[in-house]
């Protein structure tokens, strides 16, 4: 278990390569959509409810749908989760609760446990995971340099055999499918992204979507993936604007990363960040505390 | 800020006037009432000024040191298009006027600009200059809406600026579609005192635009800060700090000055004080009263915890006549001119002008030194003595009075050639009560807590500095005379 956690969560580091690779792919993507989609292509296919938390009952997250991962990575060997990030994540519910039919996240600025942040991360691990379908929230994000908030999946270890021994598969072998993350700085853009062995952290695949006339802070957005055997599509509202197959991955990494997001469950992660490598730690404009608004999660086969 | 108060309130004068106007009108306007409607045209200048007044550019009043021959065209340079418009911006010797700033002004009765959230221009400079100010709402007439960012920095390439609109609701006829002022560059420091130089930049694609990009809509009053404040029974508080932040596509915050009159102001108890539409608090009575504000439905950061505790003895009205005397601060004199009530001073030190029965004074709070500035330097040479009326507030404060004096290059740059000493009033004050210190120019022996080895001299007089270990002071009535 815990190695499963320390490598859970030695994922996000992303790279100023980004977007270098972002640019490639797009050209790439524009290709893949005019030779495969064709006109009766919807941005989604999946409407049939299977999972949902609503966020209608108020007080702490429900048990039966949620736990929380606490602390700043140091129990799990990984001292800012990996990434130099600088938030304490608890339990509490200056942290995390449900209120007004929405679940908040708030990351605060104070001193905590030897930390200067807190903030929440919450998991399904081992509460509801599941294999392919329509994964979807409708979240509202906060703004400033530091906070990089995420809805995100992470794939169930097996149980493998290493020279005679029985170990958990360990990240990145697991997978990971970012569905949304954002850095409090780009306030109209989010990115999505697949971790997998040989496409992770600096090498993962990732695309932006860019709002041209609205910001993720200023209104509630729709972010999600539709999962299908060999197909991970990106929508954000009522645009798909990422689609990945196997065949992409061998192409972005010459034929060495493995598509590892058929036949395993994955389960659902949503965390506020504050700092490290990829937003950058908080200035003195950076405001808090402020939070993510979870509207609903929904899951669809 | 003090300074500019005065300015502000001459500014609100007109605008009271224009609001009950318009309140007014409202109780006119019967259900079948259809309002009028007006252009909501976008542009102000692609190649052509679109829809403004024939003579374009309306300069400030020369009178005032504006230069009306700096604007002009320019068919050699766009960013978009064909035509540009460029700026001269004049050297401070320059005789025909040493900055520039004016007006676009519509040529109709105003345009409806409620469908946007910003006005957004392209600019370059010839070398990387500032625009002092760069908004809109002025039109010279009534001057309901103005809104501009200061010391916007151009670069030496066509760049895109935006101009966030505080509440679009609220320009539904609007007159006054573009304002500039910029005076000259300065490659030496950034001090205003004629070591500036000409420089020229170049303004197109000026229009109203839906960016919807812009959010986090943060307005502010007393700088975003929660200000406490005692105060007495008669006394007028205008609303300082007075701004409105956004934050921009790119994650960069954009602040405007806004005109009071995007704000609605908001007394917690009005039989104590009352704030008039213009932000200016009327004291009444002895209790407490908290003072907030809102643009549209957002409310302001900052606020103002005042708590009256009687009626306000003012100090001693001056008995000198004015030829005798060089004054600072005071209503009785005219002044000497670029007041300052605090050109430098430590942080969570808060400064507020107030008026007791026409009779303005400034208050320190969480004094530890603060320094009191002017235009230029003073030649104190032929007077023997300083007056300032102290009324402590805080039991047990020290007070310090200092003088810095710049010596012969003018500048405050450190005691080569300039000099600064103190002298300690403590035991001369009454918590309380005014207190007129006459303090002998030649009594100003000790050191300073900037440096100063005391008795400095007074001919480039640059600063007065009031020291204390956080305490709380009434100030009136400074002046240099001769006994």
């Amino acid at each position: 278990m815990i190695i499963s956690i320390s490598i859970q969560n030695n994922d996000k580091i992303k790279p100023m390569k980004k977007i270098i690779y972002v640019s490639a792919f797009s050209l790439f993507m524009i290709c893949f959509i005019s030779c495969d989609l064709d006109e009766t292509q919807e941005v989604v296919t999946k409407n049939n409810l299977v999972w949902a938390d609503e966020f209608d009952q108020d007080g702490a997250p429900n048990p039966e749908n949620w736990s929380f991962d606490i602390g700043d990575g140091t129990e799990q060997g990984i001292p800012g989760w990996g990434n130099n990030e600088l938030q304490y994540y608890t339990g509490r519910p200056e942290n995390a609760k449900v209120e007004n039919g929405v679940l908040v996240i708030t990351a605060r600025q104070e001193t905590f446990q030897g930390n200067n942040y807190t903030s929440a991360r919450l998991t399904t691990r081992g509460l509801f995971e599941k294999e392919y379908g329509r994964f979807e929230a409708r979240i509202k994000v906060p703004f400033g340099q530091g906070y990089w908030p995420a809805f995100w999946l992470l794939g169930v270890p097996r149980t493998i055999n290493v020279d005679g021994e029985e170990v958990l598969e360990e990240w990145p072998a697991v997978g990971e499918i970012d569905i949304m993350e954002y850095l409090g700085d780009e306030p109209t853009t989010v990115f999505g992204t697949l971790h997998g062995p040989g496409f992770s952290g600096a090498e993962s695949i990732s695309k932006d979507f860019n709002l041209e006339n609205d910001r993720f802070d200023s209104n509630f957005h729709v972010f999600g993936i539709e999962w299908s055997p060999n197909r991970v599509n990106y929508y954000v509202d009522d645009v798909l604007y990422h689609s990945l197959t196997p065949e992409d991955v061998d192409e972005e990494t010459d034929g060495e990363g493995e598509w590892v997001f058929n036949n395993r469950p994955f389960y659902i992660i949503l965390n506020v960040a504050i700092g490290g490598n990829l937003p950058g730690n908080p200035t003195s404009e950076t405001i808090f505390p402020q939070s993510m608004v979870v509207d609903y999660v929904r899951v669809y086969e | 800020m003090i300074h500019k108060l005065t300015h502000k309130i001459q500014l609100l004068g007109l605008v009271g006037l224009s609001v009950i106007v318009i309140s007014s009108c409202e109780r006119e306007v019967s259900d079948e009432a259809v309002l009028a409607t007006f252009p909501n045209t976008a542009e102000v200048y692609t190649d052509n000024p679109v829809g403004l007044t024939d003579e374009f550019f309306i300069s400030i009043d020369p009178l005032e040191g504006a230069n009306p021959e700096a604007f002009n065209t320019d068919d050699s340079e766009a960013y978009l298009g064909t035509s540009s418009i460029i700026i001269n911006v004049p050297a401070p010797n320059n005789p025909d006027g040493n900055f520039v700033g004016g007006i676009f002004r519509d040529r109709g009765d105003g345009r409806d600009l409620t469908g946007y959230d910003a006005l957004t221009f392209w600019a370059k400079g010839s070398v990387n200059g500032t625009l002092s100010n760069v908004g809109f709402g002025n039109d010279f007439i009534e001057d309901k809406f103005p809104a501009a960012r200061q010391g916007v920095q151009l670069t030496t390439d066509w760049r895109k600026y935006v101009v966030p609109i505080p509440d679009p609701s609220k320009l539904v006829q609007e007159r006054g579609l573009f304002f500039f002022t910029a005076g000259g560059f300065d490659i030496i420091d950034n001090e205003p005192n004629g070591n500036e130089v000409a420089w020229t930049f170049w303004l197109d694609e000026i229009r109203f635009e839906k960016l919807g990009t812009l959010g986090q809509e943060r307005p502010n009053i007393f700088n975003a800060q929660d200000i406490s404040l005692e105060t007495f029974n008669g006394a007028t508080i205008q609303t300082t700090g007075i701004s409105y932040t956004v934050n921009s596509s790119n994650g960069q915050d954009i602040t405007v000055q806004p005109s009071t009159n995007y704000f609605t102001f908001e007394s917690s108890n009005p039989s104590v004080a009352t704030i008039s539409d213009s932000g200016e608090i009327s004291v009444l009575t002895d209790g407490e009263s908290r003072i907030t504000a809102k643009i549209g439905n957002l409310d302001a950061r900052g606020s103002l915890s005042l708590n009256s505790v009687g009626d306000f003895v003012s100090a001693p009205n001056p008995t000198l006549p004015e030829e005798d005397v060089l004054s600072i601060y005071s209503d009785f004199y005219s002044i000497y001119p670029g007041l300052n009530v605090g050109a430098f001073n430590n942080d969570g030190i808060e400064i507020e002008a107030q008026t007791f029965n026409g009779n303005e004074l400034i208050e320190y709070q969480n004094l530890n030194f603060v320094g009191i500035g002017w235009n230029g330097v003073i030649d104190a040479s032929t007077f023997t003595h300083i007056h300032l009326d102290v009324q402590r507030i805080s039991p047990e404060s020290t007070f310090t009075v200092e003088i810095l004096d710049y010596g012969p290059d003018e500048i405050d740059n450190g005691f080569n050639d300039g000099s600064a000493g103190g002298f300690n009033a403590t035991s001369q004050l009454i918590t309380d009560e005014w207190v007129g210190l006459d303090i002998p120019l030649n009594a100003f022996t000790q050191s300073t807590g900037g440096g100063g080895s005391g008795n400095p001299n007074v001919d480039n007089l640059g600063n007065i500095i009031l020291v204390s270990n956080s305490g709380t002071f009434l100030i009136d009535n400074i002046y240099f005379y001769t006994e």
